[in-house]
């Protein structure tokens, strides 16, 4: 199946882009912003030399690059930008309007933290922050997984009729380099195919008006709508992930279990920590340690019952965030993960932390640790003085 | 001895970030040789932008505060009206000012609001790594514009100096360089006018100020400079904009 050819060493940038010459959208709309800027300024060089027909607008900002997205959406077009943290943030207010809206806009997303202070390095603030927004969330490994979640996501986003930000952690993958396996031009054109939006604007045949005021009276109803389209995006994804491995033969799903099958403990976690917690669950597989991983990759929809029936079998549990709830309790996978496990007859006992903000390092001897705080929390008499521990924080 | 050049106190003794032959540092230096000369140091508020300057806190030896991109004349506008006693001013970049941040100039400066804006142009993106910015010259290439920048998809340069002037709130609009000693010392002149129109109680003013992006530029220092007096200023004329009347 793999093609030497296209064996390539890419960034998570220039792989996120790869991926966006190959889907050729009708609409790329971006403003500059650190760690993404790259995706949109290498793809206006794919635009300068003719290979994709994309209408590309140099906005404003990122506020008027989703706008013009959502403008470009709803007029039939399959469309995208990329941005990160603050851009996300000027997005904010667009962002569920799009989604109620049912527009499949798909964007990678480099994860940056958000001001203040003023910071350029990764964590999940940023697509946390927008977790509600109605948007469909994944959270990328590597490279590879990001092109990869990227062409999947025209797929899944089409069909869920909701767009969807596909994430990579800031220059930990954004700027890294690492092996791609790329899939043929001609395959990704015909396992894409046309974008057929059941409705769009100026169709002479189904006029329709798009975004209408909604007061007390159908609000909720049509609100109900994209909830429930969230809901039944999980089937969707769940197909779409099966029709890639037949077709490409990388498998994905909504989380990976990694040595998980006898694990008495293990680590829930997002992004490119996991490869570092992958390495420390080897270590201590070696001393015989029953430990695992599990890296949620579909943080929305939240995969809340097959997250707990992995994770019910476990004795003990760290949850590892990388942005902060404010006092919430717990941190945001925490605080969700830990609801999905509610009430189940069996459950392990959890405990939060939080790690990397602003892109504080965190090496493999940093996770052993937690592994090895877990292995001791399985004693029943063992517990924490604390509801999150914040990891890597100096007093 | 006579002492004919120094510090101005109004700036830090500290290394620079900023790339060889960038305008910046020069912009830096006469906001704080005017503020020594008006003696308004002890009540300086700089508001600093997002962009290459955004350390310009680190420079400037007085209270400075970072806005969020684009922001920065609402910020300002924040604190002049809680101090109205204090001198404030924004640094801005073409992206800060001219693009994201269009609004807030406009109102600011439709509003009349009592602050100095000093509008610092190099008709590119320069923190983010050179991409195409609503002041980039027709024909210029950036990162986002490899071909030159086509006016028919992306419109032509903004002249926030000529946008501005017919707002009756704007009172004083100078555009300037920094390519050349005189154009040096001519600019200076004018960030002087706009900072005594402020401490007049006189409104809004603006100083924008050509300034060479060598590196993104794909340009010496030399030809930089030479890039302006020859090719930017054909887009952009010097000179005052706008004249500052006594009301
Ligand atoms: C909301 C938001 N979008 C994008 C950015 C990324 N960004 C930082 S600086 C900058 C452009 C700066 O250009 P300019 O204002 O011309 O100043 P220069 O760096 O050239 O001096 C951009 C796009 C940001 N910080 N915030």
């Amino acid at each position: 199946m793999v093609d030497k050819n296209l064996t390539v060493a890419k960034t998570g940038n220039e792989a996120m882009a790869e991926a966006m010459r190959q889907i050729n959208p009708d609409v790329v709309a971006a403003y500059p912003i650190t760690p993404a800027t790259e995706i949109a300024q290498i793809f206006a060089g794919f635009v300068a030399d003719g290979l994709v027909h994309t209408e590309f607008v140099r906005v404003e900002s990122e506020h008027s690059a989703m706008s013009a997205a959502v403008g470009a959406a709803a007029a039939g077009g399959r469309c995208m930008t990329a941005t990160s943290s603050q851009g996300l943030m000027l997005m904010s207010e667009i962002l569920p309007i799009a989604s109620a809206l049912r527009l499949p806009i798909v964007m990678p997303e480099v994860n940056r933290t958000i001001a203040g202070p003023i910071n350029i390095h990764c964590d999940h603030s940023d697509t946390m922050f927008v977790r509600d927004s109605g948007w469909m969330q994944v959270y990328c490994e590597d490279a590879q997984e990001a092109y990869d979640s990227v062409l999947m996501g025209i797929k899944i986003a089409e069909k869920a009729m909701l767009p969807m930000m596909v994430s990579t952690d800031g220059f930990i993958i954004s700027h890294c380099m690492a092996r791609v396996d790329l899939i043929p031009d001609e395959d990704v054109t015909k396992y894409l195919g046309q974008y057929k939006p059941e409705t769009w604007l100026l169709n002479p045949d189904k006029k329709i008006t798009l975004g209408g005021l909604d007061l007390q009276d159908y609000y909720f109803e049509h609100k109900m709508v994209a909830i429930d389209a969230m809901y039944k995006s999980k089937a969707i994804i769940k197909e779409c992930c099966e029709e890639f491995a037949g077709k490409f033969g990388r498998n994905y799903d909504f989380f990976e279990s990694y040595e998980m099958d006898d694990a008495e403990t293990a680590i829930l976690a997002m992004g490119s920590v996991c490869g570092t917690a992958k390495v420390a669950v080897d270590n201590l597989r070696k001393d015989g340690k029953k430990v695992g991983l599990v890296r949620m990759r579909v943080f929305r929809p939240f995969p809340a019952e097959e997250l707990a029936k992995t994770l019910s079998n476990l004795k003990t549990l760290a949850i590892m965030d990388r942005s902060d709830a404010m006092s919430a309790g717990e941190a945001p996978l925490a605080i969700e993960t830990k609801a999905a496990l509610y009430g189940r007859k069996k459950q392990p006992k959890t405990h939060n932390y939080v790690f990397g903000l602003g892109g504080r390092d965190i090496k493999v001897e940093e996770i052993e640790d937690v592994y090895k705080e877990m292995l001791d929390f399985t004693q029943p008499e063992k517990n924490f003085d604390r509801k999150v521990t914040y990891l890597g924080v100096r007093e | 001895m006579k002492t004919l050049y120094k510090k101005p106190e109004s700036l830090n003794d500290i290394v620079t970030h900023y790339c060889p032959g960038c305008g910046h540092g020069i912009v830096h230096r006469l906001i704080a040789e005017v503020i020594d000369e008006l003696n308004i140091r002890e009540k300086t508020i700089g508001v600093a932008p997002v962009g290459c300057a955004v350390l310009a806190y680190n420079y400037f030896n007085f209270d400075v505060t970072e806005a969020a991109h684009g922001r920065a004349p609402a910020v300002a506008t924040g604190i002049k009206r809680a101090l109205p006693d204090n001198f404030v001013f924004s640094y801005q970049g073409d992206g800060d000012l001219a693009a994201i941040g269009t609004g807030e100039i406009i109102h600011a400066a439709n509003r009349s609001e009592n602050i100095s804006v000093v509008f610092v142009n190099n008709t590119v993106y320069g923190m983010t790594g050179g991409q195409m910015a609503p002041t980039t010259l027709v024909g210029q290439k950036t990162l986002t514009s490899p071909g030159g920048r086509s006016s028919c998809t992306a419109g032509n340069p903004v002249k926030v100096c000529e946008l501005l002037a017919p707002l009756e709130g704007v009172k004083y609009l100078y555009r300037g360089a920094v390519s050349s000693p005189s154009k040096i010392n001519t600019v200076k002149k004018a960030i002087k006018q706009s900072f005594e129109i402020q401490l007049a109680g006189g409104g809004f003013s603006l100083v924008e100020i050509l300034a060479q992006c060598p590196t993104y530029w794909g340009m010496t220092p030399c030809e930089s400079v030479k890039h302006i007096e020859t090719e930017l200023v054909k887009t952009f004329p010097l000179g005052e904009i706008k004249k500052w009347k006594k009301e």
